[in-house]
This record gives C-alpha cells, structure tokens and sequence, in this order.
C-alpha cells in the first residue's frame, strides 16, 4: 500500500482558502485527510458534513479524535466505494504530488464530487527553479524532504497541471495561487509557492 | 490479567419473560430466561448504556470474575472495565447470553414446561432478528430507553447491526467489529461442516442425547477444532506452532505428533465439555440466515435506509473467515445511505480472533471512538 502523506504547513492559510470556496452545509469528501484537522476547521467554520478518507493508521487515530468521519482506504485504488455526483466537494489537499495514479484520482474526484477542490506546492516557483539551476533538487518549506526520501513522486508547475486539466476535460472554475499568507496575483507560475484550484468535469456539448 | 483494571467480582442475574416470543420461523416460545450481568451504573438519564452482543461461543460473562471462580475471567475483559476503552467509570455495560444459548438463558438444555423434559430437537430455530427481539425486553426490565451504543464482534456485529435496523430509535452508536452483512458460501460451507460433524456423531440421537444420558463429544469437538483453524490464520498458527514436534522426533503412528495437534485436540476437548451441541448448531444456523439485504432484493443500501445510529466499523487484515471485504461492503451501504461512520482496517496476524486479542491500535481506536459518545 501507498502511503500517502499529508504534510502540514505552519499557520494553514490553506485550510482559510480551501474554507472560502465551500459553502455552509455541504458535503464533503476529504482524500488524503490527514489527521482530520482540515474536516474538523470545516465542520466547525462552515457546518459542513463529510467524510475523510485516509490510509495511514495514526493520522486514522488522529481523525477518531478530532471527531470525524474517516474511511480507512488507499485511493491509489479508487473511489468504488463512493457514488457519482455524491459530494458537493472533493477535497484533495498537498496530496496530488505524493500519489501514483495522478490522471486516475482526478477523474475520481470529478466523478464523485460536483465540484474538485486541489491544492498542491507549485515546482516551478523561482526557489525552486533557483536551487535546480544551481544543480540540486529543491528542499523548501513546502518541499521539506531529500531526493531520496520524498514521497512526492509527481511534482508540476501550474501550467504543468492546467495542461493536464484540459487533457483530462476538467475545467479550471477557479485559481487561487499562495506564497504564505500573501495571495500571489503576478507571474503566478514563478512567484506562487502553494496552488489551489476548484474544478468541475467539463459538460460535453451535444 | 492485570486485577486493578477489572471490573473485579461479577453477578449474574436472570431474567424471566412471561411473554409469547415470535420467532422469524414462525414457531412462538411462550416464556423464556435470560441471563445477564452489568458493570457500572446507569445514569439518571439512563443514557449511558451499552449492550455487548456475544459470538458463537460466547456469553453474557463478557467482564470480570466471580467470586467462587476467580479464574473464569469474562471474553472482553481486555476491553471493558475501569479506565478501559469501554470504560465502565462512564458507561452502563450489559452483556447477555442469548437465546439458544446454554449457559443460562433458556436453549435447547433447558427444560420444557409443556413436556417436563429438555427441548433437544424441539427447541425452535433462532435468528439474529429474534435475539434482537429478546434484547429489548432486557432493555426494557432495566429502563433503557435508548443504548449509547451496542456492539460486538463476528456474529455479536451482526446483532449490532440488526438493532439500528429493528429499533433506529433505540441504539445512537453502532460498533461492528470483525463482522459481515452476510456469510459467503465458503463460511457457510465450514459451518455445514461443523454440524455433520454434531449430526452424524452416535451420540447426538436426533438432538434428544439429554435423555440418553450422553453427548456428542466427538461431534462437537471436531467442530471447534474446524472452526479453531479459521479463527486463526496460517501466519499466526505457523508462528506459535511451526512443525514442532511434541516429542521431539517423527512416532510414524497416528497418536498426537505436532504441536498444532496438541492444541486443536485440547482446545476441542476443553469445548466439549462446556457448550452444548444444539446450541452450536444454533447459533451457526443464526450465523447462515442473516442477511438484512435478502429482504431489499440483495441491496444492502436499501436495507440500511433505516437506521439512524453512528457506526464504527473495524476489521482485521488477517480475518479470513470475516475479511476486511466484508466490513468495507457495510461501509459502502452505509455511505450510500450519508450515515455516520468510520471505517479501520487494523492490521493484525491473529485472524478473526484479532477482535478479542490486546493490541495496543486497535483499543486506541475503540477508546477514542468511545470517548466521543454523549452520555
């Protein structure tokens, strides 16, 4: 099994992005949740009801005490156990990069999930670029692990993943790029350290 | 057994409904006993209850010990108690033998007014729904309106599960563990096997071996030793026993050679002697009928519209007799149906016996879970 890891960024100004595009009362589907803390500032801040689903067994401890909903399961598998069109949204926070079935899970989400909501460090930020160029593979606050023992095996830039969306028919509703707390409106591909984009499956035209 | 974390010395206490119990087959049992024990009090509210629901095997003893039998500790001991995962200081926790049962509750060892002699072979079939049924009049007798939560491994789940489909209003937590919305044809086959064991057995005269004054060891042995072999699994039996051999070196006969003989015999023989044959064809017929789905034309989701209860879901990655499947097949109704619910896979190499055995993860989980409920 693949373990999944959903590290956790200091003063989550990822949880206030993702909490500003859900709406009060929805349900929610959280892939790769964690210990849970994502659902639980969701319960709490926009009464939201869902599900976490989660494969590593102390962040599943974790969820039981934050008072979630968590399904023990490892998405690399699918989504079998969730219905088309089940959700109003499909979370999947700084987990994309980590995950082997990268085109697979986002179908996944757009088919159990009215709506995708994906977040995940943006590879072609300058840092990034910078310490590639000096010849080594970035370490970052974002990035924190070595080229040996990282378990992102699937990092892109935003125009990376934007191209990947439109071969996949997921169209792009919205785009929130982050360097901290700050929101990055300029050269977003190069100055954005954390992407956030809310999708919906692109409606096939008779 | 660590003493300062038992619930320490246990009573039971009976019982008698003198009321006519309809059963699913059709056939009514005027009056019956039920024996049970608690542990803990009941709240004013009376919000605070939980009721164990045994396995095959099982009984009401779920906790502590008695008095004259320090010893016989209850089969969840490890689990209920004070400052245990149910932690008895919060909870008012029931364990009962069911119906069918023989070690209290009136079953097929028990004497029939209308004949003045043991049921035996006419003792009527038992389901799980009826064992339900006769839950409620026990929850009744105590004043509980609502449980907290009812739980229980293998069949005890299926219980679990009966109730928040039976009585929604009546159970707020439901704790499935080890369990299965029904049983596959390969656990039914094993169950089959189990009772030719008891049938064909000389001894068993048609059920009614009471009033031969015998019992059908040898039947009801080999079926616990059948059904030992798929509570464990080949990892842990090759763990604990290997090819060891008792004496040391190959006898080329037939007596006791492996280790694992040794074991599977003294377990049989140790069964033997204390459960009654009828009652282990009972509770595996109970076993093979369950199936809330048949009643929904197979659609488990539609069985559980329902219920309204939170569940916890557990299973075991080595529990072939109960696998992970099995429990991710409720999830899945469960989920079709927005209910509460939270679903581990807790790794361990013990088989379906996991349920009962210590392991650090898994009481973690049943302690946090436990904590959340209201009482």
């Amino acid at each position: 099994m693949t373990e999944i890891i959903n590290h956790s960024i200091p003063s989550r100004p990822d949880f206030a992005a993702i909490a500003a595009w859900i709406r009060p009362g929805a349900k929610v589907l959280d892939l790769g949740c964690g210990d849970g803390s994502l659902l639980r500032y969701l319960q709490d801040t926009r009464n939201i009801s869902g599900y976490g689903v989660e494969i590593d067994d102390n962040n599943i401890l974790s969820c039981f005490k934050n008072r979630i909903n968590v399904i023990q399961s490892d998405l690399e598998s699918g989504l079998s156990s969730f219905e088309s069109g089940s959700f109003d949204y499909v979370i999947l926070s700084q987990t994309l990069q980590a995950m082997k079935h990268t085109e697979g899970i986002i179908m996944e989400m757009l088919r159990v999930g009215k709506e995708g909501i994906l977040s995940f460090p943006n590879f072609g930020y300058w840092k990034n670029r910078k310490q590639v160029i000096s010849g080594h593979m970035p370490i970052s606050e974002t990035l924190p692990y070595q080229w040996y023992d990282t378990p992102n095996i699937h990092l892109c830039t935003l125009d990376d993943f934007e191209a990947l969306c439109h071969q996949q028919g997921a169209h792009i509703l919205e785009r929130i790029v982050m360097n901290g707390k700050r929101r990055v409106r300029l050269l977003p591909n190069l100055m954005g350290v954390l992407a956030f984009y809310r999708l919906e499956q692109r409606k096939v035209m008779d | 057994m660590q003493a300062s974390d038992s619930i320490g010395i246990v009573t039971p206490q009976y019982l008698h409904i003198d009321k006519p119990l309809h059963l699913k087959s059709g056939t009514i049992l005027r009056s019956y006993d039920l024996v049970y024990e608690t542990y803990g009090e009941l709240n004013s509210a009376r919000s605070n209850a939980i009721l164990i629901c045994h396995a095959l095997s099982g009984n009401h003893h779920v906790a502590g010990f008695y008095a004259d039998e320090p010893k016989r500790v209850g089969w969840w001991d490890n689990m209920i108690g004070p400052g245990k995962p149910i932690d008895t200081h919060r909870f008012f926790v029931i364990g009962v033998n069911n119906l069918g049962g023989c070690h209290g509750s009136t079953g097929p060892a028990s004497i029939d007014a209308g004949t003045g002699k043991p049921y035996g072979a006419n003792f009527p079939i038992v389901t799980v729904e009826d064992w339900v049924k006769t839950q409620t009049q026990l929850a009744d007798h105590l004043g509980i309106e609502q449980f907290a939560a009812i739980g229980g491994g293998s069949l005890g789940g299926m219980q679990a599960l009966q109730w928040t489909l039976d009585y929604p209003e009546r159970v707020r937590h439901a704790l499935v563990i080890a369990s299965a919305s029904k049983l596959t044809a390969q656990n039914i086959a094993f169950n089959d096997v189990a009772r030719q064991a008891i049938i064909t057995d000389q001894d068993f005269y048609g059920g009614d071996y009471y009033s031969h004054n015998t019992l059908p060891r040898r039947g009801l042995r080999l079926a616990r030793m059948l059904g030992h072999i798929t509570y464990l699994s080949g990892d842990s039996m090759a763990a604990k026993f290997g090819r060891e051999l008792r004496a040391g070196k190959i006898a080329f006969g037939f007596d006791v050679e492996f280790e694992i003989e040794s074991y599977l015999r003294y377990q049989g023989d140790k069964f033997a002697d204390q459960f009654d044959a009828n009652s282990y064809l009972l509770m595996t017929k109970a076993l093979d009928y369950f199936d809330p789905a048949g009643a929904h034309e197979d659609d488990l989701s539609a069985a559980f519209r329902v219920a309204k209860a939170n569940f916890l879901v557990l299973s075991f990655t080595s529990d072939w007799r109960f696998a992970p499947e099995r429990s991710r097949e409720i999830v899945k109704a469960l989920l079709d149906n927005v209910a509460n619910v939270s679903y581990a896979e807790i790794t361990s190499s013990h088989g379906h016996d996991s349920f009962l055995m210590v392991d650090d993860y898994y009481h973690q989980l049943v302690r946090a879970y436990m904590d959340n409920i209201k009482t």
